[in-house]
């Protein structure tokens, strides 16, 4: 299988780090936006923010996609 | 009583257009194996989208977010966390996976391991650990079924009933529609779970509070430790969410029936498309958290979390409505069951007995036994519903700990050449003596982390040592499709 463009994986990266290994950043109730704790509003704004995030990987990778799959002898 | 007649009759009648809609899909088509377990992988956007939201939003959705908001607090956060982020991992995986399912007429998980690894050992043990992890999810979709019936019906129908009846409506409809018929199902599902949860997501916390952030308020004024981690628990902790957010958006695509449903695509481009726009109807999520915060406050001390949502719904809307919530809330349990099902009953008679004890089996008697299979199946799993009742949540994370175990199975068999099948055999094994080990002893968590998360570590761990020390094979997926696996 060709392996995922630099590109793609960086942008599908950004909802990891955003979502996951910050937690002790954002599991917090201050400041409260549109009166939700500020870790609801943090989760729920990347429930949005993420697809946007894989829309610009698919922009990278449809294209790549639909070329033809190199042949055996190709890259590994 | 009246408005238990009321409601029951509104739940049969959700119950009956959904069953109606499952069976007419299979009418008109011949039902070979082919068609009744991948659709003739001939699903487009729309049909995948709502199979894959029809079979990901589950009973669990219903009860168990709103119960963990209620009774753990800011743990339930984790469900927002995996659901974006599954999404994630599957765009680089599934798409992959449907071209080798259709260059080589895979039709199950195990399926990819035989022709990726050529070791039909090795595809019957993954087949036997995802049916032995199907079970207790399947049984977790009947007792919430069992549970949101009798409580939506005022008591009128038992749990019991409730279950043996539903699922034997999903026996028949898994019968004679196989996939398509329940993604047919998912269409009316959806659009009710949909409704319902956005209705009374924003209704309840307006009605008692004036609307959500008002609700908030008081929470924040009279409980600030429950909003955040680790809430009404102690162990529950920041550590805890990151190694249980990875191991469930890592593993959740690894359940066979989710992995199998991505065959029924049309191409690889709808389900990366689909990939980019799933996270939307996670929406739902949060205002199923509101329902459980409110009853923190409206509704203290139930006996379980798990019926706070119902019990809400129950004191603050009239009959009809409950029975309405009640009907979706049972399609929801029937359609991931309606799946899990076909799956289980597929891998047991494709991948575990014709390679294993029958190898001249034609594939007309394959989908034969697999179709006896599935009335086994649903007996099993009732019987195991009927007997036993942990509660929601807990049941379900037990089955990512399992299933997680194969995907670096998966992911190398995937983009690596040098993986080999040694490797990846010892690796699953050892990641799934892991993780039950730690389990069945009462550590999980352990040390603030997902058991199933330090399993899946050693089982990396051991699946990069074995390859490293075993001679380099050559890739099953660089073989011609010559032998065909499929009907």
């Amino acid at each position: 299988m060709r392996k995922p463009s630099i590109g793609a994986f960086l942008l599908a990266l950004v909802p990891f780090v955003a979502i996951c290994f910050s937690v002790p950043l954002w599991d917090r109730i201050y400041p409260m936006v549109l009166g939700l704790p500020f870790n609801f509003f943090w989760l729920i704004a990347w429930l949005l923010l993420t697809p946007l995030c894989m829309w610009g990987a698919y922009r990278l990778e449809a294209p790549r996609a639909s070329d033809p799959p190199p042949e055996d002898g190709g890259t590994p | 009583m009246n408005s238990s007649v009321v409601a029951l009759a509104f739940i049969s009648a959700t119950v009956s257009a959904g069953a109606f809609m499952g069976f007419y899909a299979g009418t008109r088509r011949k039902m070979d194996l082919e068609q009744w377990i991948v659709g003739d992988r001939g699903f487009g956007m729309l049909l995948v989208w709502l199979l894959m939201a029809g079979e990901v939003y589950t009973t669990f959705t219903f009860l168990g977010a709103s119960g963990w908001a209620y009774s753990k607090g800011g743990p339930v956060l984790y469900i927002l966390g995996y659901q974006p982020l599954m999404y994630v991992v599957s765009f680089f995986v599934l798409p992959q996976v449907w071209e080798v399912g259709k260059k080589y007429r895979m039709q199950t998980q195990a399926d990819f391991f035989q022709i990726r690894y050529n070791n039909k050992y090795l595809a019957a043990f993954v087949a036997l650990v995802g049916v032995v992890f199907i079970i207790p999810y399947l049984q977790l979709q009947l007792m919430g079924l069992g549970m949101i019936v009798e409580v939506a019906s005022y008591g009128a129908i038992h749990r019991t009933p409730a279950m043996v009846i539903s699922f034997l409506i999903v026996a028949a409809f898994v019968l004679t529609s196989g996939i398509r018929g329940v993604a047919w199902v998912s269409v009316l599902k959806d659009l009710l779970l949909l409704f319902s949860a956005v209705f009374v997501g924003v209704a309840v916390p307006y009605i008692y509070f004036g609307g959500i952030g008002p609700m908030f308020a008081v929470l924040v004024r009279t409980k600030p430790a429950h909003l955040v981690m680790p809430g009404a628990t102690t162990n529950l902790g920041h550590s805890w969410y990151v190694s249980t957010v990875l191991l469930v958006s890592v593993g959740f695509y690894m359940w066979p029936q989710f992995f199998g449903a991505s065959f029924s695509a049309k191409s690889s481009d709808t389900l990366r498309r689909n990939a980019v726009v799933m996270p939307f109807y996670s929406i739902t999520m949060p205002l199923m958290f509101f329902v459980g915060l409110a009853a923190t406050l409206i509704l203290p001390g139930l006996p379980t979390g798990d019926l706070s949502m119902l019990t809400m719904v129950r004191k603050t809307f009239p009959a009809w409505f409950l029975g309405l919530i009640g009907g979706a809330g049972a399609l929801t349990a029937m359609v991931p069951a309606g799946v899990m099902i076909l799956t289980a009953a597929t891998l047991f008679a494709k991948n575990m007995c014709r390679p294993i004890l029958w190898p001249g089996m034609t594939d007309q008697r394959v989908a034969k036994l697999a179709k006896t299979t599935v009335l086994v199946i649903t007996v099993v799993a009732l019987c195991a519903a009927i007997y036993s009742s942990p509660t929601l949540v807990s049941l379900l994370l037990v089955g990512y700990g399992g299933v997680g175990q194969f995907f670096p199975g998966v992911v190398l068999g995937l983009y690596s050449k040098r993986v080999t099948m040694p490797g990846v055999f010892a690796g699953v094994v050892t990641g799934v003596f892991v993780f039950v080990a730690l389990w069945l002893t009462g550590h999980d968590p352990v040390m603030g982390l997902n058991a199933g998360f330090i399993a899946l570590c050693c089982n990396v761990a051991v699946v990069v040592a074995v390859s490293l020390l075993t001679p380099p094979e050559r890739c099953g997926f660089d073989e011609h499709p010559r032998v065909s696996i499929g009907a």
